[in-house]
């Protein structure tokens, strides 16, 4: 995983509530067996005509949007399926935060753990990024803020994430210099 | 004084949680199916590691399997699409390369991985229990800490059988009076999420309480907890009881003996304590709860079956209506229904297509209906095959098939045409959840086998005895 520390880029808005992880991306796309290349199924219903053509009007098709790396989404962002397709799928199209007022809790641990950035903010602060489509922010993880309209508003992040978020680490590393303790928890419960 | 959830987060922490890292959790049992692993064992390999508790997994087909028999591996190719073919074979591999049992197409015990732990007894009573699939909060009707993971996390688990979490928030949801006869505990669960809203519980851990509860069978207590992941937890739970103990007894996996006996005493000791303090605490009465029904395109956006459809004026709530096809205003009672599906790991198994039976017996499915009955697991199609469920089904023109998760999610070839409304008795009415397009209302087996007889939404207690 590559190390991240800021993120500067326009946003893409998404405004529905509950947008769930089968939206983000349909089970039929499932089958695979590998990360790669699923950015090209990202919200493959709505993107896309029933003949494969682009949705000209979904948000993700416009031409001011192309390149934004920032979704701005309704409330309970990732909801449903724990699949792990879903942040892949958003990072292989080129998202690399989802701000919103809140975030499903599987999506949101799987985001964390593929340098995806959950983003969580007050009502206000959503309310003028719903309203204010193609903002330039700043995702800064060092400080926990989202910079936008000319302030900065904090967000949670637990530190143990950020630090793996921004020195570019894997968690599985922290886990396996556990193994003293996990050998003694196994021989206390056997 | 603890809740149960505080019991069971205590005695699997490896390492506490502080304010730099989060805690060091023991995982006892890990359920694996082919969707949500190939990317785990892939890291597996990447890095050199075994899985380091093979004796703690337990692995399945479910998801990318046919519902047609499938004999051989050949004739898998010949019926599957070769993306879910190639899956299959992928698990298959991934499980004799690491040393892992798998209970795949030639084994008794096959079956959607939250309908088969249960009937192994392999969850039990105070265990943490993952899997890569949200569902996993069903394993909570026995008194369990069990919740959905990532892949990554299936990896961490693969590895280290151990999960880095930080402790969740408790939700305690308290059921008083009793259910009406012929109200389910699908309608209970959905009343709840209609309750609590879509995210009602995200961030916490929900202990399902009271009277309503404690009269619930297992599989009942599944179904109620199997839907906690729609209300936005990931995991509910129910304490651990005679009705466990008496369910789980000489299971294959549960213990045996006087390990039972030891088990049992101990177990004894999980439920909350008298006083014990949740973060939050709703109150619910289902005295006069009716059948329940959705109306949009999630598990919240439900109301009595008898009622018409509620206003909205978000837009979210117009997209969800207009792709619906359902007015505000109107009743859904009469609606015509193209599709019944009767299965899933909320409503798979063998009380729930007893259920159904009770109304298809001695009918017809009306004439453009399309029934499907799913068995959760081969031994749920064992069992209703022995009591001649099988046949009541076949007679009143329904499909009978082999177990999986088929059209709850449509990964194998089971799948609701563009535009047709689909009965579904499974946990998702998300936009295109059973199909590209699909219309999918939730309800009760007994909701289910009504619409499918009359051809049109039914309240089923005008057709139950
Ligand atoms: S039956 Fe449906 S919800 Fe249950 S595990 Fe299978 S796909 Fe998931």
């Amino acid at each position: 995983m590559d190390a991240v520390k800021e993120i500067r880029s326009r946003t893409v808005v998404l405004s529905n509530d509950d947008i769930d992880t089968d939206q983000i991306i349909p089970a039929r796309f499932l089958t695979t067996t590998t990360k790669q290349g699923l950015g090209k199924n990202l919200f493959a219903d709505w993107r896309y005509e029933k003949d494969g053509r682009e949705r000209a009007e979904f948000a993700l098709n416009r031409p001011e949007n192309r390149g934004a790396a920032v979704l701005v989404a309704g409330s309970n962002f990732g909801c449903g399926s724990s699949r792990e397709h879903a942040p892949w799928a958003l990072l292989d199209f080129g998202i690399r935060a989802v701000v919103s007022t809140a975030i499903a809790d599987i999506f949101r641990s799987n985001s964390l753990k593929n340098g995806l950035i959950p983003v969580i903010v007050d009502a206000a602060s959503h309310r003028w990024l719903l309203d204010n489509p193609g903002a330039e922010v700043r995702v800064d993880l060092e400080s926990s803020t989202l910079e936008m309209n000319g302030k900065r508003v904090a967000f949670p992040i637990d530190r143990f994430s950020r630090y793996c978020l921004m020195n570019g680490l894997d968690q599985l590393g922290f886990l396996l210099e556990q193994e003293a303790a996990i050998r003694r928890y196994e021989q206390a419960h056997a | 004084m603890q809740s149960l959830f505080e019991k069971i987060w205590g005695k699997h922490v490896v390492a506490p949680e502080t304010d730099d890292t989060p805690a060091v959790l023991y995982v006892d049992l890990h359920l694996l199916h082919e969707v949500t692993t190939p990317q785990a064992f892939d890291l597996l390999r990447a890095k050199g590691l075994p899985v380091r508790r093979t004796d703690r997994c337990l692995a399945t087909l479910d998801h990318s399997t046919p519902t047609v028999p499938v004999k051989t591996l050949k004739d898998l190719e010949l019926v599957s699409e070769p993306s879910a073919a190639k899956q299959v074979r992928q698990m298959e591999k991934n499980c004799k390369d690491f040393g892992i049992e798998l209970r795949g197409f030639a084994s008794r015990d096959r079956g959607i991985v939250h309908v088969m732990g249960p009937e192994l007894g392999a969850t039990q009573p105070g265990a943490t229990i993952v899997c890569g699939d949200s569902h996993t909060s069903t394993h909570g009707a026995f008194g369990a800490l069990a919740f959905g993971i990532g892949t990554t996390e299936v990896g961490h688990v693969l590895a280290t059988q151990c999960l880095l979490q930080r402790k969740p928030k408790t939700l305690a949801i308290n059921v008083g009076g009793r259910l009406p006869a012929d109200v389910t505990a699908k309608d209970l669960i959905l009343k709840i999420i209609g309750t609590i809203g879509v995210d009602g519980g995200t961030g916490y851990v929900i202990e399902y309480r009271g009277g309503a509860v404690s009269a619930l069978s297992m599989e009942e207590r599944m179904t109620v907890c199997n839907m906690s992941i729609e209300a936005g937890a990931r995991a509910g739970m129910v304490a651990p009881d005679d009705t466990t103990y008496q369910y789980m007894a000489g299971r294959p996996l549960a213990p045996q003996g006087a390990k039972w006996d030891a088990a049992v005493a101990h177990w004894r000791t999980l439920p909350s304590d008298t006083g014990a303090k949740f973060d939050k605490e709703v109150d619910i009465d289902v005295a006069s709860l009716r059948p329940m029904i959705t109306f949009g395109t999630n598990p919240g956006m439900v109301m009595s079956i008898d009622d018409t459809v509620p206003e909205g004026n978000d837009t979210a709530f117009r997209k969800a209506l207009a792709y619906m096809q359902i007015e505000s205003g109107k009743p859904l009672l009469g609606l015509p229904v193209d599709v019944v599906f009767i299965g899933s790991c909320t409503n798979g198994r063998l009380s729930d297509i007893r259920e159904a039976a009770r109304i298809l017996r001695g009918r017809r499915v009306a004439e453009r209906v399309r029934l499907l009955v799913v068995p959760g697991s081969a031994d749920v199609k064992r069992q209703a095959e022995a009591e001649g469920l099988d046949e009541v089904v076949r007679a009143a023109g329904g499909e009978w098939r082999e177990p999986g998760c088929s059209m709850c999610i449509g990964m194998n070839g089971d799948t609701v045409p563009s535009g047709k409304l689909s009965v579904s008795t499974s946990n998702r009415n998300f936009e295109g959840r059973q199909g590209k397009g699909a219309r999918t209302v939730l309800v009760s087996p007994l909701t289910a086998a009504a619409a499918a007889v009359r051809g049109h939404i039914t309240d089923p207690r005008e057709l139950v005895g």
